[in-house]
């Protein structure tokens, strides 16, 4: 069996994912994440020992940009979907400060 | 002229030659969506009057020479995840049902400079995320072949458009089997490159290290003469690779005569449909009726690659969409008290159920103590799973495997239980895990009519092997029938 | 009374000179009107994808390699995920895993005598953006501006044990930074941030104390303070018997006390996975060594050299290389002229005080060394006054004038002709007769008077030698002929 997934790593993992699910969409979450953690267990089963984790399938080649500005002044153009904006900059709930 | 049996080459041929106009291509496909889509329900978003506006355009290049290419002239529609400047792209999610990104996506640039016309959005999987183009925040597309079952997903709109006769070609993205699996149900043609081949810079990411980016169409010819437009180094994508052997269309062949296939054995142990597993043997059989030799040999990885599959896409996506929280685009929720509370709405009532599952499931597998037993042991397992496919292709030109397990489900039956709809993803994902190539072409109608494909796997940068077999599976097999659309199974 | 001892690590933030951001290529210029220097995907736009700036690595591996780091071969990009406004993507693209440089040391003097700081990990990242509180409407604004610019975070291990330790280790990399050429490093306009680690503990014991972090620590005299406090802060706590909690603290230099920054919305868990949008880097020998053979004489090399080889006193040195490029220009002065002493005093004097009175920055100062070196040896020569000498090179120094040409066009080259010297000498003497009869009665101290009535009559054109020398003749030559009174 994998790891119990109670209230509070729920509560944690909300929190890291910044979703408030609650009552009966919360208890359904729940259950399935544990449906599949318990599924996914069965990576236990298979020897890993000395297998170097593999992130990228290639990367034989560095891959590099030249240090060269390339763009302008694109501000309408990012700003054009901001939910709300004011002088030019995104406007945000007050964070801390 | 009978547009319904004409692929799209042959139909930008008949353009070159003047036979028929890029509007009368336009108008035609225009008339198909009217007569189809309120059933389908294949679209998101339709171009029309930019479309026509655009065949002029198109025409008057073709004529002066502007437009050289193979399919310039042809309608495309595009999957709802790929940028298009000045066009809504939802991701068929409310959290981007009012995002118009001021950019184009590589592969939006490419098929302009081919001289293709887009047509419109397709419908999918609310951010790539399912298997039934269900999860669309915008209303399910149907199966053009039966409409009270799914199209497959996530590229369902994209595949449902082409089988229905309502887009020429289509793109398509494919993460996990989002191109093949809905090809296959929808009895279309689908190719999921080498990773790295199609820039994926404008797609919006769903699991980085496993997208990609391919065409749909109604055969090999017209699939490969896309990939080969859609190919090549862009420098914008850093995953972005640098082939020279992107020329798929050439030798597309009507032989197997001494090809080596290989059918993983656990593909065809349980979970396998009897009507798919039919169609598949009857499929190998015709192959081996043509002089390919296929062996059957072990896969002992099979088991593993949906955990490691779900474990590592749900990270990735989990980082992904941590992007859409009401500061630059998209939705915002209407009322919160301070940021946090703006962040947790937005995103709560922004995102569907089947997203919020796989960010959550995502977040726990990155979080402090459970990344090594859980995110690193699939990157190993990942790299078993590579090391297992190296050797296969030692032995093998092309692996042979169905394209799901099944063929399409009804509609409403796959999300009440996630879990088993993971595991149908059975014989698609191992091909994104390594970044292989894959391809599905149609091989069967099931006792219900519906479709079933048969999926070719190549070794990395081997799209032409497959782009072959595929091609002279077509030709044994014959014209693919249809859907007939006639509104009985309403 | 206990006595406790601080030990204290630095996580320093530099702020690379590359034209470009890290992932994009948006300009990285300083001050530009909100999000003007944005694209796709320094604001994190769907479908934006990063591509590694080249030159970000080149000066990561000049910092390790002069840091005496040694470098990982095969270094990797992580996401470091956290929800945030001026992080666009909700996660910074950072390195935890394999960072770029690691284990590596500086050396530091101070009062207490020299001593090793030894170096973690450098590793590279991305810059977030600027968030400015809007008071009107009780909101915060965002400028993605900063967002994508090339970072390099130097973490240090926790070796330090006083506030004069920390600041002279933040020296160190900041001249070392600017040795180099890759950052500026400016508190001021935070291309160089710090933050600090502090803990306490008893004096003699071994183990390390619960250690806080504090940040918005934006000059030296704030990270001084800030230490003060905090360690004041933390040693009451335990005198009460009452624990430090490891936290985040935010110093306050007005109130002169730091705030822990704590909410239950921020989780502290960063879920860090490698970056798959960026593949890896691979670093090879010889890129390593090109570096090593490429990398500038840094201060101390300099420092030495000019005490050693031209002569210089360590303080002389010491105020020559504080900029590179003052102690550059001065080299190059110095060995167009032949007198590095008498180059370095011009430097010290002149170049220093025109800086400061014109409140300029050293890096600044633009002018042509062959125009130096020249006025200097027309001093010599004594073709200019050095007082006129002076004013040529303030010219010099605003406007790069030829000063042959200027002291040629303004007449200023110093008069041998003993003519006009005489006839201007009987002109003071004939126009001042009161002070006159005082130096002829032998008040000596008026033949100051004289000489500078001279000088302002010649407007300086004549060294002041000749003058005293032709003064003290004529007067000689008057006092001998009066007749002695009796």
């Amino acid at each position: 069996m994998a790891k119990e997934i109670n209230e509070e790593t729920m509560e944690n993992v909300c929190i890291l994912a910044k979703l408030s699910l609650e009552g009966a969409e919360r208890e359904k979450a729940r259950e399935e994440m544990q449906k599949m953690l318990d599924y996914v267990e069965k990576l236990k089963e298979l020897d890993t020992d000395g297998v170097e984790p593999l992130s990228h399938i290639f990367e034989e080649e560095n891959v590099f940009r030249e240090d060269v500005v390339v763009n302008g002044d694109e501000r309408e153009a990012i700003l054009y979907n901001a939910p709300k904006a004011k002088e030019g900059q995104f406007q945000v709930p007050r964070t801390i400060g | 002229m009978d547009f319904d049996t004409m692929t799209a080459l042959e139909a930008a041929e008949k353009i070159k030659q003047r036979q028929i106009s890029t509007t009368d291509l336009v108008k035609q496909v225009f008339d198909q969506i009217e007569k189809k889509e309120g059933k389908v329900h294949a679209y998101l978003d339709l171009y029309k009057k930019d479309a026509f506006a655009r065949a002029k355009e198109v025409q008057k290049g073709i004529e002066e020479g502007r437009y050289r290419g193979p399919l310039a002239g042809i309608p495309i529609a595009v999957k709802d995840n790929i940028c298009v400047k000045g066009k809504k792209t939802t991701c068929a999610s409310k959290i981007l049902g009012n995002f118009v990104p001021q950019y184009n996506a590589e592969v939006i640039h490419r098929i302009l400079d081919a001289g293709m016309i887009l047509i419109g959005k397709t419908n999918m999987d609310e951010f790539a995320m399912g298997s039934t183009t269900e999860t669309s925040a915008y209303g399910p597309t149907k199966n053009p072949w039966n409409l009270s079952h799914v199209p497959g997903g996530s590229s369902g709109g994209s595949c449902a458009a082409v089988a229905a006769g309502e887009a020429w070609l289509a793109l398509g993205s494919d993460t996990g089997g989002s191109i093949r699996q809905p090809s296959s149900f929808c009895g279309v043609t689908g190719i999921k490159p080498t990773y790295g081949t199609v820039s994926r810079y404008g797609l919006v990411a769903y699991a980085s290290s496993l997208d990609q980016i391919g065409p749909v169409g109604k055969d090999t010819a017209d699939c490969a003469a896309l990939l080969e437009i859609l190919s090549g180094k862009d420098e914008k994508d850093g995953t972005s690779l640098n082939r020279r052997d992107t020329g798929f269309s050439e030798e597309l062949s009507d032989t197997v005569m001494g090809v080596k296939f290989g059918v993983p054995l656990e593909y065809l142990s349980e979970g396998l449909s009897e009507p798919v597993k039919k169609a598949f043997m009857d499929a190998i059989k015709l192959l081996t009726a043509h002089g390919a030799i296929v062996d059957f040999f072990s896969m002992k990885t099979t088991e593993y690659v949906i955990p490691a599959y779900y474990i590592i896409a749900c990270a990735e996506a989990s980082s992904n969409l941590e992007r859409f929280d009401g500061v630059k685009y998209g939705f915002r929720a209407r009322d919160y008290e301070g940021l946090h509370d703006m962040y947790k709405k937005t995103r709560t009532e922004g995102f569907g159920e089947e997203v919020k599952r796989r960010i959550l499931l995502g977040s726990f597998v990155l979080s402090a103590g459970y990344y090594d037993a859980y995110y690193l042991k699939a990157l190993r397992t990942k790299a078993l799973i590579k090391k297992e496919f190296d050797q296969a292709f030692s032995d093998y030109d092309i692996l042979l495997a169905p394209a799901a397990p099944y063929t399409a489900p009804r509609i409403g039956e796959s999300l009440k239980d996630p879990l088993s709809m993971y595991l149908g993803d059975i014989y698609t994902v191992a091909v994104n895990l390594c970044g292989l190539p894959g391809i599905t072409v149609p091989c069967a109608l099931d006792v219900k009519g519906l479709p079933v494909g048969i999926q070719m796997i190549g070794n990395c940068f081997q799209e032409k092997k497959i782009l072959r077999a595929a091609s002279a599976f077509e030709k044994f097999r014959g014209a693919f029938p249809r859907p007939e659309m006639g509104g009985a199974c309403l | 009374m206990k006595t406790y001892e601080t030990v204290i690590g630095l996580e320093v933030h530099v702020e690379l000179a590359t034209k470009t951001k890290i992932f994009c290529g948006c300009s990285t210029a300083f001050g530009g009107a909100p999000n003007t220097h944005t694209c796709p995907v320094c604001t994190g736009m769907p479908g934006s994808l990063p591509v590694l700036n080249k030159q970000v690595v080149e000066y990561a591996l000049k910092a390790g390699v002069a840091a005496n780091c040694k470098i990982h071969r095969y270094c990797k990009f992580d996401r470091k995920n956290y929800f945030y406004p001026d992080n666009p993507q909700n996660y910074q693209i950072s390195q935890l895993y394999l960072p770029i440089c690691y284990e590596g040391s500086v050396e530091i003097e101070t009062s207490a005598g020299k001593r090793k700081v030894r170096i973690h990990e450098m590793h590279m990242e991305e810059d977030a953006g600027k968030l400015i509180h809007d008071e009107w409407e009780d909101c915060s604004l965002v400028d993605y501006n900063r967002s994508g610019v090339p970072l390099i975070e130097i973490v240090s291990e926790p070796d330090m044990r006083s506030a004069e330790e920390v600041i002279a280790y933040l020296e160190k990399l900041r001249f070392m930074m600017q040795y180099l050429g890759i950052s500026d490093c400016k508190l001021q306009e935070g291309s160089m941030r710090a933050d600090v680690n502090l803990s306490v503990r008893e004096a003699g014991t071994k183990e390390l104390g619960t250690r806080t972090e504090m940040k918005n620590l934006n000059s030296f005299k704030a990270i001084a303070r800030a230490i003060e406090g905090e360690r004041e802060r933390q040693i009451e706590l335990l005198e009460e018997g009452k624990p430090v909690i490891q936290e985040t603290r935010r110093w306050d230099d007005n109130k002169e006390y730091s705030y822990a920054m704590r909410s239950k919305e921020d989780a502290k868990d960063y879920r860090y996975f490698p970056d798959p949008d960026i593949p890896p880097v691979h670093i090879s020998d010889e890129w390593i060594r090109r570096i090593r053979e490429e990398q500038p004489q840094l201060r101390e090399e300099k420092m030495d050299w000019y005490q050693k080889k031209l002569g210089l006193s360590s303080y002389d040195a010491g105020i020559l290389t504080e900029s590179r490029h003052l102690a550059e220009l001065f080299e190059e002065v110095s060995a167009l002229y032949g007198d590095p002493k008498k180059t370095a005093n011009w430097f010290m004097g002149e170049v220093l005080r025109l800086v400061k009175d014109k409140g300029m920055e050293p890096e600044e100062v633009r002018f042509t060394p062959s125009h130096m070196a020249e006025l200097l040896r027309m001093v010599d020569k004594k073709e200019v006054s050095p007082q006129n000498a002076r004013k040529v090179f303030e010219e010099i120094f605003q406007k790069d004038i030829n000063p042959v040409l200027y002291i040629e066009e303004n007449g200023l080259k110093i008069i041998e002709d003993v003519k006009i010297l005489t006839d201007t000498l009987q002109k003071v003497l004939e126009e001042n007769p009161g002070p006159l009869e005082e130096l002829l009665s032998g008040k000596e101290k008026v033949f100051g008077f004289f000489v500078g009535q001279m000088m302002r009559e010649l407007k300086g054109k004549a060294s002041p030698e000749a003058v005293r020398k032709a003064l003290a003749e004529e007067i000689a030559k008057r006092k001998s002929e009066t007749v002695p009174m009796d």
